[in-house]
């Protein structure tokens, strides 16, 4: 889990909602760094076990940072900049190239 | 600057395309474009800087001593940018590179969820490092992650970790990390270090040179603010994860004793090798770099790849730190303006040799630190059989050991035919050097000698609405399927 520095510069705040829960976030954040900040470590299950995962990279290598996007799937949180109102999913379940869960 | 937001916004051909924002593409574009050519940057974060300056424009840390004096130099590198003519696409994933039949290239492109295949006549690929692999038991856990991903957290974000923090692993950025966390508040309660011990022994011949090089002083900073306020273990020779659902600790042995620190986060790191996906799936020639231990492309002085128009600048091609790659992308964009007849031999030279005068002595030294900060063969190739080596497909070190001597498994392409490692999404990112190495130990050869993942593009997943937007031409199904 992660939080603000304490002299971080102020900026405009963003509201959206992850599994239905509301919450908000720096404008500026990306989608992995908002999770982050509301404490949300757990953002995919994996596809084989099931086991949980969250970011490990930030960087766009891992793609442990998978979630579901306005119901687009498996796009990578780390790589996506947070908007007003976008609703984020857990990404649960087996891949699809078009996000589809099973 | 042209700000390219939005995939029909591309204004193709390009003289260059140049992939990846960080020193060696931000130095690239701007160089071919105060030149003259059209320059398309093309970089999948949200903002210029690539890893080392991330944010450098939009960071959140107010304070400019937390994140240290040169990661604000990268400012200069995109303010320079800015007043050229050069088109700049942020959040743009390049997953395809492949000649063209008039003599140049084509990439294929994805943009806000839209596909594109556009061309140009030079390639510079500039898609820097990542982290070296630091498998150990337990690494999958939410809550541990890599040491950069720390620092893009506290640059992009202004975020630090907000429990007990350990920080594991060896190298120059693992100390500057954990003196930039420390800085900016978070709990730091141990800085676990694994540089084997004997690694002084194959470094000391490299030590002259580090002792005349721009990083001892600025290394002996770093140690100093780090050591002096941190709880430092040194000699740790084992590293594993606990934990149920989330890192909740992390067991260390280190003189044959082993104990666990309770900890929220976890952060790893042995060092940043070169990203070579998309080098390696547009073929050009890779070789295992004995020194820096790593897959690494074989470039010439002007960093041209062994396919004639495609250039690979910064730590993709090698590990040289930031200030080095700017140069290495200044050098390289010389020679691609040479190459499409814009600048003769005579004028490339005589532009790129300050540029390789102040590239030699940015590198000095950098041999010293390789050696040193070399990761224990324990953690290259983990002996706990149940260390998840494949993160995508959960394959074990066991079950890799296992199909090597058991199958005869021999090189990294047949396990992924067995085992499917590599063959999720991050495609052999974190799992490839890893493999390299287990199968490297199971039959007593080197690395250099067991091979590396055959890739092919897309290098990065696309979605079929993305390829539905792509126009249905033989370029397209080539670019997508091989
Ligand atoms: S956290 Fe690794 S790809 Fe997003």
């Amino acid at each position: 889990m992660f939080r603000p520095i304490a002299d971080i510069k102020p900026g405009p705040s963003l509201g959206f909602t992850f599994d239905g829960s509301p919450m908000t976030a720096r404008a500026g954040d990306t989608v992995a760094a908002a999770l982050l900040a509301n404490g949300i470590q757990a953002c995919r299950q994996t596809p084989v076990s099931g086991a949980a995962r969250g970011p490990y990279c930030m960087m766009g290598v891992c793609f442990d940072c998978l979630v579901v996007i306005d119901g687009v799937g498996n796009r990578q949180g780390c790589l996506v900049p947070l908007r007003e109102g976008m609703r984020i999913e857990t990404q649960a379940g087996r891949r699809h190239p078009d996000g589809g869960q099973s | 600057m042209i700000a390219i937001n939005a995939i029909d916004q591309l204004a193709e051909p390009y003289d260059i395309a140049i992939v990846g924002a960080g020193p060696a593409g931000l130095a690239a574009a701007a160089r071919a474009a105060e030149l003259g050519l059209s320059v398309l940057l093309a970089d999948e974060n949200p903002a210029p800087g690539g890893q080392i300056y991330r944010a450098v424009t939009t960071t959140p840390v107010a304070k400019r001593d937390v994140l240290g004096e040169d990661y604000w130099k990268g400012g200069a590198l995109v303010e320079r940018l800015t007043k050229t003519t050069a088109s700049y696409a942020p959040g743009c994933t390049v997953w395809s590179v492949a000649p063209d039949e008039e003599g140049g290239f084509e990439l294929g492109l994805s943009l806000g969820g839209r596909a594109r295949l556009i061309s140009a006549g030079q390639i510079i690929l500039a898609t820097g490092a990542q982290e070296r692999p630091f498998p150990i038991p337990g690494w999958t856990l939410p809550g541990v992650m890599t040491a950069g991903a720390a620092q893009i957290a506290l640059k992009s974000s202004g975020l630090v970790p907000s429990g007990r923090t350990v920080i594991a692993g060896c190298g120059p950025l693992l100390y500057l990390l954990a003196g930039q966390l420390a800085a900016a508040g978070a709990d730091i309660v141990a800085v676990l270090d694994t540089t084997p011990r004997r690694n002084w022994l194959s470094a000391l011949p490299a030590l002259p040179d580090f002792l005349r090089s721009p990083y001892l002083a600025k290394g002996l900073k770093l140690m100093a603010a780090a050591r002096g306020k941190l709880s430092f273990r040194t000699g740790v020779t084992a590293l594993a994860a606990q934990g149920a659902d989330k890192v909740t600790g992390v067991t260390v042995t280190r003189g044959g004793k082993t104990e666990t620190i309770a900890c929220d986060a976890l952060l790893l790191h042995h060092g940043v090798i070169p990203g070579i996906n998309l080098s390696n799936a547009a073929g050009c020639a890779q070789h295992f770099d004995t020194v820096q231990h790593c897959w690494t492309p074989t470039v010439d002085d002007w960093f041209a790849s062994s396919i004639p128009g495609i250039a690979i600048a910064g730590d993709g091609a090698g590990i040289g730190g930031a200030e080095s790659a700017a140069l290495r992308g200044e050098i390289a964009a010389l020679d691609a303006v040479r190459r499409l007849g814009h600048l003769t031999e005579g004028q490339r030279d005589s532009h790129a040799a300050p540029a390789r005068a102040e590239l030699a002595r940015s590198l000095r030294g950098r041999r010293f630190l390789d050696l040193l900060y070399r990761p224990a063969e324990t953690f290259l190739a983990p002996p706990a059989n149940e260390t998840i080596i494949c993160r995508c497909e959960e394959v074990t070190a066991g079950q890799i050991r296992d199909t090597a001597s058991r199958l005869g498994v021999t090189g990294p392409n047949q396990m992924k035919a067995f085992l499917r490692c590599g063959m999720g999404p991050c495609q052999g990112r974190l799992c490839g050097p890893t493999v390299v190495e287990l199968i490297a130990q199971v039959h007593g050869v080197s690395p250099a000698d067991t091979g590396y993942y055959r890739l092919r593009p897309p290098v990065k997943p696309i979605t079929l609405a993305e390829l539905a937007a792509l126009p249905p031409s033989e370029a397209a199904v080539k670019a997508v399927v091989r």
